[in-house]
């Protein structure tokens, strides 16, 4: 049992220990309002996970039918009506940014709201405690159960326990090979054994990471493994809101009958029972008391904790709440609690998301179903043809990001007399323009051999503009090169 | 840790130190968590067991095996044999296809584009250059002057047999050393060089005036068997055109001179045995593709 507050000993001897032995905690369930949110945001953000792979999303004949499926085979990531090629993975680094400016903002907001509702290893952790209680009982049942239950019986609970833990980690590792593939095929696959060797190796790494992380090393991923506790402490300001202990309310603590007491005399005395609900509550063993610190990962259920035994001794609830050291100082000295969101810090992070976010729908919405790359020969540069003219020759790539094949025109300006012409048999002649067909949802690599008869300047460099076009629906994609002589 | 001050504790944090300080900043004996400290401890069993089971210490003449007999060799030559059964599927298609089929197909041509490119790269590029630019007695492959021929078949045929190698089927012209074995006179080859140089319309050196009748005449009783009356040259023997904008040996009179006393002979391996024959269809398709063959 968990009797965090106690500072711990001091560890003089001169040959102190290499490590240091873990504490063991084993937080009691609670009951309130944050409880609730933790619930309806795990249920969501679990259900999301576990289900996700199994939406369909038609996008006809030539691609896949899953919303959200990283086709890693044909270098393809879709995501309902988004699809993403790997040279637009400059999306995924949008995302990353954006993904970081919002967790900013909430840090600048509201603290460690991250870390408390939505981190993975939170939900899962939550999830894997709920197991425990479920199985083993409460922290209380589980002390007396050392005493009366029987060896064997809470052998058998502890398997159970872990039995559960695995299923669920597995069901973990299981979801996330199902965004890498048809996700229904996949799980026939799986269910009869039949499924590929990277995806089992995949499952097994999966569940053996949720098992450990969030059966066994729980509150230490936090403390000892995250980055983001020591980032976020050097992001925050005095008016974020965080989960505070409203000393200036609770102190003087005291038991109740004590405290009573003093209020009656007129003596003073806080609304702090010194219960260690608080403590008993808490995921990672912290005393909120002793104000915020690094491995507070602000979960709001100490309040809940709190809350529950202020309205059972009639005193009003809050003793803990999201509230700022600031605030606190200030009530205590008798001023007014300033509360302030809009701060340069909020309306920064908010306009650099709405920035961010505004170029990368924009530029979505905006890009092109097609287009055009040149790559110029390096070696020979140019060449000299038996009749005297001089060739260039070019690599090449058109795209079509339809889900259905085209046929364009290839053409090119800026070079006088200009012969244009695609190596190997390909290519239809339309109007004078070599005609390529590329295939739904692919790139096609040809060479072309451009060619004049024209007289060039000494050590020529003419700057020329190659154009495809859409033969029947007439889009026409550009990309800008050169064209050297003797 | 020897020097570690007992009842050397830090008033902050209430942490004993190490008693290691640096401009008063003081090193805190923070202990590590145990789970660490066994993965520090299992790393090092990790990396004693590696020395047993892999390749590990050297010694005078070897090194140790290592119980799984495991040799980057090997490891190498498992995935050649797996990048060969991979490339199986197209290449059976292109065993399968003909050399027009090959060029006309998009996925075949991709495929034996790519292939002829690094099959090019190994064995080509020492001589043509890697972007079979050519050089000087070595033709350049992105223009449109083939001595040999420049469709699809002649390429593969020259690839397969080369050019006067020792292969029975290889192709053979000589150019006789007309200066150097006494068949014409000094001033004979040159008179003829000028006339050489005249189909090519290149421009005369100052101080030269060309005998082009006497050249001509010259040029028809020695030249024209292989060359051509006209100097267009005949590609079933390698003599190559006179009257286009490509020497491969240089079109200055002083170059023009030399080849006519010496003569010219090229060498071109015979690729046939020493690679695969899907590879030369790959390699005839790859060279074709460059300059469009002819």
């Amino acid at each position: 049992m968990n009797v965090a507050s106690k500072p711990e000993t001091v560890e003089t001897e001169i040959d102190g220990p290499l490590y240091e032995s873990r504490r063991k905690i084993y937080p009691i369930a609670v009951h309130g309002t944050f409880r609730r949110i933790k619930w309806t945001l795990l249920i969501i953000t679990l259900g999301i996970y576990y289900l996700l792979p199994f939406v369909r999303w038609d996008r006809g004949p030539n691609a896949p039918s899953q919303a959200v499926l990283v086709d890693l085979a044909n270098g393809r990531f879709y995501f309902f009506f988004i699809e993403i090629w790997p040279q637009e993975i400059y999306y995924v680094t949008g995302l990353l940014i954006l993904a970081a400016l919002v967790l900013f903002l909430m840090n600048a907001v509201a603290g460690r709201l991250w870390c408390g509702y939505l981190c993975p290893q939170t939900v899962w952790t939550d999830l894997f405690q709920v197991i425990e209680r479920m199985v083993e009982g409460d922290p209380r049942q589980r002390r007396e159960k050392l005493k009366t239950a029987s060896r064997a019986q809470r052998a058998f609970e502890a398997a159970a326990k872990h039995f559960l833990w695995i299923m669920v980690a597995w069901w973990t590792g299981g979801a996330w090979v199902l965004y890498f593939a048809d996700a229904p095929t996949l799980t026939m696959q799986l269910l009869k054994g039949e499924g590929p060797a990277v995806a089992y190796l995949w499952i097994g790494i999966l569940t053996f990471t949720t098992y450990v992380l969030a059966g066994h090393m729980r509150e230490q991923v936090c403390t000892y493994m995250c980055p983001w506790p020591r980032i976020q402490a050097a992001l925050t300001d005095e008016y974020a809101l965080n989960v505070t202990y409203r000393y200036d309310r609770g102190e003087p603590r005291g038991s109740l009958k004590k405290t009573e007491a003093l209020k009656r005399e007129g003596l003073p005395a806080g609304d702090c029972v010194d219960c260690h609900q608080c403590v008993a509550a808490c995921p990672t063993g912290v005393d909120i008391r002793l104000g915020s610190q690094l491995a507070c990962i602000q979960c709001g259920l100490c309040i809940d904790a709190c809350d529950t035994v202020m309205k059972k001794v009639g005193r009003p609830t809050a003793l803990i709440a999201y509230d700022t050291e600031m605030n606190v100082e200030r009530r205590s000295k008798g001023l007014a609690p300033i509360t302030k969101i809009l701060r340069a810090r909020t309306v920064l992070y908010a306009a650099l998301i709405a920035v961010i976010g505004g170029i990368m729908v924009y530029s979505l919405a905006a890009r092109g179903t097609e287009s055009v790359s040149v790559l110029h020969d390096r070696n020979p540069l140019f060449v000299q043809l038996s009749d005297g003219s001089i060739r260039n020759a070019y690599t090449m790539r058109i795209v079509n990001k339809q889900p259905m094949p085209r046929r364009f025109a290839v053409a090119v300006e800026g070079v006088p007399q200009a012969r244009l012409e695609v190596a190997g048999g390909v290519s239809a002649v339309e109007n004078g323009h070599p005609v390529i067909e590329v295939g739904p949802d692919q790139t096609y690599e040809l060479r072309v051999l451009l060619s004049t008869h024209a007289k060039l300047p000494a050590e020529a460099s003419l700057g020329i503009t190659f154009s495809i076009t859409d033969v029947a629906g007439g889009q026409t994609s550009t990309v800008f090169d050169h064209f050297k002589g003797p | 840790m020897a020097d570690i001050h007992k009842n050397d504790v830090d008033a902050i944090t209430g942490v004993s130190t190490t008693g290691h300080e640096w401009d008063g900043i003081r090193e805190l004996n923070n202990p590590l968590p145990r789970w660490w400290l066994w993965v520090f401890y299992l790393c090092i069993v990790w990396s004693v067991a590696y020395w047993v089971v892999y390749p590990a210490w050297p010694l005078v003449s070897s090194y140790t095996s290592g119980v799984f007999g495991w040799k980057s060799r090997d490891a190498v030559q498992v995935q050649l044999a797996d990048l060969r059964a991979q490339r199986a599927a197209f290449a059976d298609k292109l065993d399968a296809a003909s050399l027009e089929q090959i060029e006309s197909t998009p996925a075949l041509l991709s495929f034996a584009r790519a292939q002829g490119r690094a099959a090019f790269g190994d064995n080509c590029a020492p001589c043509h250059g890697a972007g079979a630019g050519g050089s000087k007695g070595y033709p350049n492959l992105n223009d449109d002057d083939w001595m040999w021929g420049g469709s699809l078949e002649q390429i593969q045929q020259t690839l397969l047999h080369g050019i006067r190698s020792a292969d029975p089927d290889a192709h053979v012209g000589d150019m006789p050393a007309f200066g150097r074995d006494g068949i014409l006179t000094r001033p004979e080859v040159v008179v003829v060089a000028d006339y050489v140089r005249s189909l090519g319309n290149l421009p005369v050196p100052a101080g030269v005036t060309p005998d082009l009748t006497k050249g001509k005449e010259l040029f028809e009783a020695n030249c024209a068997a292989c060359h051509g009356a006209d100097g267009k040259g005949n590609i079933e023997l390698g003599a190559p055109n006179l009257t286009d904008g490509i020497w491969l040996y240089g079109s200055d009179r002083d170059s023009v001179i030399a080849t006519i006393t010496n003569g010219r002979a090229g060498i071109m391996p015979a690729w046939s045995g020493r690679l695969d024959p899907t590879t030369i269809k790959a390699l005839t398709v790859y060279v074709h593709s460059l300059g469009g063959g002819s």
